[in-house]
């Protein structure tokens, strides 16, 4: 690129010609060594893909929260002392609240710009985990997080889990009553845990619920540790992108060697300054024209009433859904003890399904043996086995998700709340093996029907009549640039099982074998340049 | 479109207009003084024995016995169908059938509201025949309707009293086996009061010794408010809370978003 090269440092005595721009590179760079970053980075290169962006959608929504989130804290008071409401807002003149509800009432209605900052901060942190959650998805159906990467999945997925708590301790500092009843029920779900639980929920909340430390408490969490955590990985997630550098998917002139798109100057980071705006743009816009949290409707937290309709921010919906699924009469006293199994079964669910996650990519690893390293991303229907896994984990988190609305879906489809939840269970339970099957048999078809164009061309549409009367449809070669996309992809085989160094078939290899057998059972192969070669007389 | 209510969008937008909440204010006062022009100024339950009056629980006596002794029974003692209406009063017959939830229309788990199937007039016979068998409540006066009372502490008795079903914004809530709390936008002062008063469908009742009328007429003062105050925070996305949030931010923020990555990363040709 000509714009590396010009910014190499000049030599002194060289004759200036460059005027301003160069003097002021050229002193830049004379006392900081610049250049030889701008020169690693700006030549860095990015492929072109939609689903390339998600990430970079979080990040920048995560650059909106920080500065909304700034705002806000010029105005909230963290702090759950006792005032009589005298603000603008008419239902709740002379009402007894805490002064986080008071000072978020404020920042609503008496501060300048306070409702439109506090709706950007919302919709931005709900975006902020879409966003998160979409990017996740992309990576996993094209297997992104394989050797090399294996790390920065994991990186990434304890982002996920700081954006939610970072959402969550949002969620819970304005006290009004609906952050209030989710704050009960974490309470609950705490001390649920068997013997511990009872000693965390006091710790955590100073005392017998709701206390009068936990919106100070929650609100440290959310102004400086998570976001110094959130921070940090973030820090890290992208130190590891430029190491690995960003994988492709495959195509003519693509290898494992090489990433062919834009450099990051001066195009790549044109676009992705302009997309950030772009992000803030459609932020502002929700917020501007769609309310979120009306606090105001809510009233001030009291833990007598609780509203019909309470639910978690989206992302914590999940765990919610799991509480309402759960079936009741599970609890039992022994040893003098309570056993909540209504908690701790979906906390054990729980927690199984997000480590699952969380070491994904070790497991496949693992099962498959390829210890190659991967730049070149597969496409979701070549790994039909680990696309039918994904679909599998993410029908049982959208029931469970599902069921965080059970009672909005049952009043408005004029269904019963019973026959909701049993459906949801059905779907947790049943729905991932159905998802699995019908989704290793849609990728299975289409390898299949890859396969099918590659070696006997695509149809035409063009019917000839033959000589001898037979009518037959003329199928047309497809171009090599469309082969490479549908062949260039590596086939693998099971495992086999080898006796170890004492000659003998451990437990954990037999295993391992069939595992491997399970994961790459039905594969299709790609075709081999012979048989293509060979195809090419038939049509 | 994520309201995805009974009520139809056009009713939804025509209680957005500004003349809505005077011409709400004037229905249930027209409506209410209308019963009260056939009965008298002062008391409802009493009175029933002026000839004007005879002749409007004859009137309603009829309809009652077109329309309602097939489940109520003809001398109102109720059958296998529905319950008996001895005690009932004028406050529930004029919410059940001036809200359309009566005549039923199909048995199922809770008496939708539907259109309302008689006049005024024919509504108020009906309950003045309901209310001259044996006496309940009455319909409410006039003095408890007019939403103007202490709006503050009724949104504090409307979250302690009715926002476990009802939600804390009004906007109902599901119940046990396909009953649900109905959305409490576009109902009437009268209907509002004379549903805490009697108790309709599964709703508890709420008598004068629980909420005291003062507290009913803040409660509605409270309701009338939020239904009327204009919604700050822009498009109110249906009051339903974060699953609106989190469904409008999926479909409509999210799919903004990707059509933009996907625009951003088109070729230029």
């Amino acid at each position: 690129m000509s714009t590396t090269t010009e910014d190499r440092p000049a030599p002194v005595a060289e004759k200036r010609s460059g005027g301003v721009t160069a003097a002021a590179s050229n002193y830049l760079d004379e006392r900081t060594s610049i250049s030889a970053v701008v020169k690693e980075f700006g030549r860095k290169v990015f492929p072109d893909h939609w689903s390339f962006l998600l990430g970079e959608v979080a990040l920048y929504s995560f650059v909106v929260i920080l500065l909304s989130g700034t705002f806000l804290t010029f105005f909230f008071q963290a702090s759950m002392v006792e005032v009589e409401y005298d603000g603008s807002y008419v239902p709740l003149k002379g009402v007894e609240m805490s002064a986080a509800m008071a000072s978020s009432l404020d920042i609503s209605f008496d501060i300048r710009g306070g409702l439109l900052m506090r709706q950007i901060h919302h919709w931005a942190a709900l975006l902020f985990v879409a966003a998160i959650g979409l990017h996740m998805m992309r990576i996993f159906f094209t297997g992104a997080f394989r050797k090399p990467r294996e790390i920065n999945w994991v990186i990434g997925f304890v982002l996920f889990i700081l954006a939610m708590a970072e959402g969550f301790t949002g969620y819970s500092l304005p006290d009004d009553l609906l952050s209030g009843n989710g704050l009960r029920i974490i309470d609950g779900m705490v001390k649920g845990i068997p013997l511990v639980g009872t000693w965390i929920s006091f710790l955590l909340f100073g005392g017998e619920f709701p206390g009068t430390a936990i919106v100070g408490r929650l609100y440290t969490l959310h102004i400086l540790l998570l976001p110094a955590l959130v921070l940090l990985f973030i820090a890290l997630h992208l130190v590891f992108v430029v190491v690995h550098k960003h994988t492709q998917f495959g195509g003519p002139g693509k290898t494992q060697q090489n990433v062919v798109g834009y450099p990051v100057m001066p195009v790549y980071a044109a676009k992705a300054g302009g997309f950030f705006f772009i992000v803030f743009g459609v932020i502002a816009f929700l917020a501007s024209f769609f309310t979120i949290n009306p606090i105001w409707n809510y009233g001030p937290y009291d833990p007598s009433p609780v509203s019909a309709g309470t639910q978690p921010d989206w992302y914590i919906g999940f765990a919610d859904g799991a509480l309402r699924l759960i079936p009741p009469h599970l609890e039992f006293v022994l040893l003098d003890r309570t056993w909540s199994f209504n908690i701790i079964i979906p906390l054990a669910a729980l927690g199984l399904f997000i480590v699952l996650a969380l070491i994904y990519p070790f497991i496949e690893a693992w099962i498959t043996g390829d210890k190659r390293e991967h730049h070149i991303l597969d496409r979701p229907r070549n790994a039909a086995t680990r696309t039918a896994i994904g679909a599998a984990g993410l029908t049982f988190y959208a029931g469970l998700w599902a069921a965080a609305s059970s009672d909005i879906i049952a009043t408005h489809f004029m269904v019963t709340m019973e026959g909701v939840i049993h459906t949801l269970q059905a779907v947790v339970i049943v729905g991932p093996f159905i998802a699995y099957f019908l989704t290793k048999r849609i990728c299975l078809a289409l390898q299949k029907k890859d396969r099918e164009i590659v070696l006997h061309g695509y149809e035409s549409g063009r019917i000839i009549r033959l000589p001898g009367g037979e009518y037959i449809e003329k199928h047309e070669p497809i171009d090599e640039y469309q082969r490479w996309k549908l062949v260039s992809y590596h086939d693998y085989k099971p495992l086999m099982i080898r006796p170890n160094s004492r000659g003998k078939i451990s437990v954990g290899q037999k295993a391992r074998a069939s595992l491997s057998r399970w994961f790459f059972e039905d594969r299709i192969a790609p075709p081999s340049r012979g048989e293509i070669e060979a195809s090419h007389g038939d049509h | 479109m994520f309201r995805t209510s009974r009520k139809a969008g056009s009713r939804k937008a025509g209680r957005r207009s500004p003349l809505a909440s005077v011409s709400l204010i004037a229905l249930g006062l027209m409506l209410s003084g209308g019963a009260y022009a056939l009965v008298s100024s002062s008391t409802a339950v009493a009175d029933t024995a002026s000839t004007a009056t005879q002749a409007t629980v004859e009137e309603g006596e009829k309809l009652f016995q077109a329309n309602c002794a097939t489940c109520h029974g003809l001398d109102l003692q109720g059958s296998d169908a529905g319950p008996t209406l001895i005690g009932a009063g004028e406050a529930s017959v004029d919410f059940q059938v001036g809200t359309g939830r009566m005549p039923l229309q199909a048995n199922g788990a809770q008496a939708p509201e539907k259109p309302v199937q008689f006049t005024e007039e024919q509504i108020s016979a009906l309950a003045q025949y309901v209310g001259s068998v044996a006496p309940g409540p009455a319909i409410p006066e006039d003095q408890y309707l007019d939403a103007e009372g202490d709006a503050s502490r009724g949104a504090e008795l409307f979250r302690v009293n009715c926002a476990m079903c009802h939600n804390v914004a009004g906007a109902g809530g599901a119940l046990t086996e396909g009953k649900y709390a109905p959305a409490l936008t576009g109902v009437t002062p009268t209907h509002i009061y004379e549903a805490m008063v009697t108790g309709p469908q599964n709703m508890p009742v709420f008598n004068d010794a629980n909420l005291t009328p003062e507290d009913k007429r803040d409660i509605i003062t409270a309701l009338k408010f939020q239904e009327n105050a204009v919604s700050v925070g822009g498009h109110p996305l249906g009051s339903l809370g974060p699953v609106a949030e989190g469904l409008f931010l999926w479909i409509a923020g999210m799919g903004i978003i990707v059509a933009l990555t996907v625009w951003i990363t088109a070729r230029s040709n």
